[in-house]
């Protein structure tokens, strides 16, 4: 059985109301916070399921815009973030779709990246899809997120630029469109690395998009 | 954590002859690869928030997001000062704190999650106004934050805190009991004692559902935790008294679970069952949700 630390049973601080629709929805904002990692001026928020219908009265609009705004989950000024909010265009939908979890969101920063997450309960949250590849982030782990034309070698060629760092690799996902097409690479770092690491990644040939994301607090 | 049932928690206590808090302290640095003080450091900022959400939620009358709560905390401020409680002081600040953190959680203020946010006010009431009335120090309300994080924990070992999973006894209930383990740490309670009082505790409220209006942590919820506070000094009255459960706590936790299986999914947090379906809490909805739908 994993150890469980008695904090998971007296704890997060938090602005209420609710730990999977409140403190959820702004990590999950502030995750895709952490994967854009750009300024941006527009964002729309795609409700799904049970975040649909009672993400109101939970105040999940107000908390998912908080996250992308950079609020941490206990934040009391959250509550009234529709009037702190300037300079960035945002909107709503509302959908059921069975297929997805009671607590579905996608998050579409400036009309070019949709991150899809749900918020998996006591605050706990897992990024699953990014521009139509799959992932797996819950926000406990630095994580490189890579793009790029699928071919042969790849792995080792962004292992050997993170080994040189002395960083370990927690964990490793890949996914790709199709034999030859459009790839993605999820590494999890023990620790962070520097933003010009990432963009040694990035000089890969064939490479074309790298984000250095980091975990969040807690 | 090497301690996953009461039994193992009571065994450990009476070996090494410590309490509970002693061994939820050890166990939490041995985890976290701490020292014990950077532990209590931590569980203090908890107290300190908890405090923090009373004063703030003692001060305000705001009303929930839905717009139908947030103001019976002030109503018992009003007609405790009028007539006091009958049963006193204590069962007055109980209450008040009670409200204060659940109307806090409502619009949107900051709480600590206890285990849940829906159940936030138990804890916190229980140990600050016990406290409070009796002299108790910040180092004993650390004890007692402690004990509690340890009973939260194990029980969670065994059945996942929430009440889509078992109901309102997963979240509330299991908040009463913690807070039960808790306030009998603090007044000087045996480990026999402490376990007994949170056996108690659950043991009574074994079968609450989960059916809050439309799927609001409003009602029933804010006024279930005024309940299950007051509840958690009844089953540490007792077991300071030396009445046992007859059934001991690691098997009232089985039946906590068994009982969330055979309950009805309507009746676990879909809002399908229960007091969600009520006449009045369908009229609600339709108000509530005419902008949304």
């Amino acid at each position: 059985m994993e150890q469980k630390s008695i904090f998971s049973v007296i704890s997060p601080i938090m602005a209420g109301p609710s730990s999977s629709h409140t403190a959820g929805a702004v990590r999950l904002g502030l995750m895709a916070r952490n994967i854009y990692r750009d300024n941006f001026s527009k964002v729309k928020f795609i409700l799904y399921n049970s975040f649909a219908t009672t993400g109101f009265g939970h105040g999940t609009d107000k908390g998912l815009l908080a996250g992308v705004l950079g609020y941490s989950v206990d934040d009391v000024s959250i509550k009234n973030i529709f009037d702190i909010v300037r300079d960035v265009k945002y909107s709503y939908e509302y959908r059921q779709d069975i297929s997805r979890h009671p607590n579905s969101v996608d998050i579409i920063l400036d009309d070019k990246m949709t991150i899809s997450g749900d918020s998996v309960g006591a605050g706990e949250i897992r990024i699953n899809n990014i521009n139509g590849f799959s992932a797996n982030i819950d926000g406990s782990y630095h994580t490189l997120l890579l793009m790029y034309k699928d071919k042969p070698g790849m792995i080792s060629k962004v292992s050997d630029i993170i080994q040189k760092q002395k960083v370990n690799i927690a964990s490793l996902h890949c996914d790709r469109s199709s034999k030859g097409g459009t790839a993605s690479m999820y590494v999890a770092l023990d620790i962070p690395i520097g933003d010009d690491i990432a963009e040694e990644v990035k000089k890969i040939k064939d490479v074309f998009f790298v984000t250095n994301i980091r975990k969040l607090k807690q | 954590m090497t301690v996953l049932s009461f039994s193992d928690l009571n065994e450990r206590c009476c070996r090494e002859n410590k309490s509970v808090y002693q061994i939820a302290l050890e166990e939490e640095a041995l985890l976290q690869e701490t020292a014990g003080e950077v532990i209590r450091l931590k569980v203090l900022e908890n107290l300190l928030a908890m405090k923090d959400s009373i004063k703030h939620g003692l001060k305000s009358t705001e009303k929930s997001i839905s717009g139908w709560c947030g103001d019976d905390c002030e109503k018992l401020r009003n007609g405790y000062k009028k007539r006091g409680a009958l049963f006193g002081s204590v069962f007055e600040k109980i209450t008040t704190y009670a409200l204060a953190v659940t109307e806090e959680n409502l619009r949107m203020g900051r709480i600590v999650a206890c285990p849940t946010a829906g159940s936030c006010g138990i804890v916190p009431a229980v140990i600050i106004a016990a406290a409070e009335e009796n002299k108790i120090p910040e180092t004993i309300q650390i004890n007692g934050l402690l004990t509690a994080g340890l009973i939260g924990l194990i029980i969670s070992n065994k059945v996942q805190l929430a009440g889509a999973v078992a109901g309102c006894q997963a979240e509330c209930g299991v908040a009463s009991a913690m807070a039960a383990s808790a306030l009998a740490e603090m007044l000087g309670g045996s480990v026999k004692q402490i376990l007994n009082a949170s056996a108690l505790a659950l043991k009574n409220i074994l079968g609450l559902t989960c059916d809050p209006v439309c799927g609001l942590v409003e009602v029933p919820c804010i006024k279930r935790n005024a309940f299950l506070a007051i509840h958690a000094v009844t089953a540490v009255e007792l077991a300071l008294c030396g009445v046992e459960s007859k059934i001991p706590i690691d098997e009232v936790v089985d039946t906590l679970k068994i009982t969330g299986q055979l309950m009805s999914p309507l009746l676990k947090e879909t809002s399908q069952g229960g007091l969600a379906k009520t006449k009045t809490a369908l009229g609600l909805e339709k108000l509530l949700f005419k902008n949304v739908n």
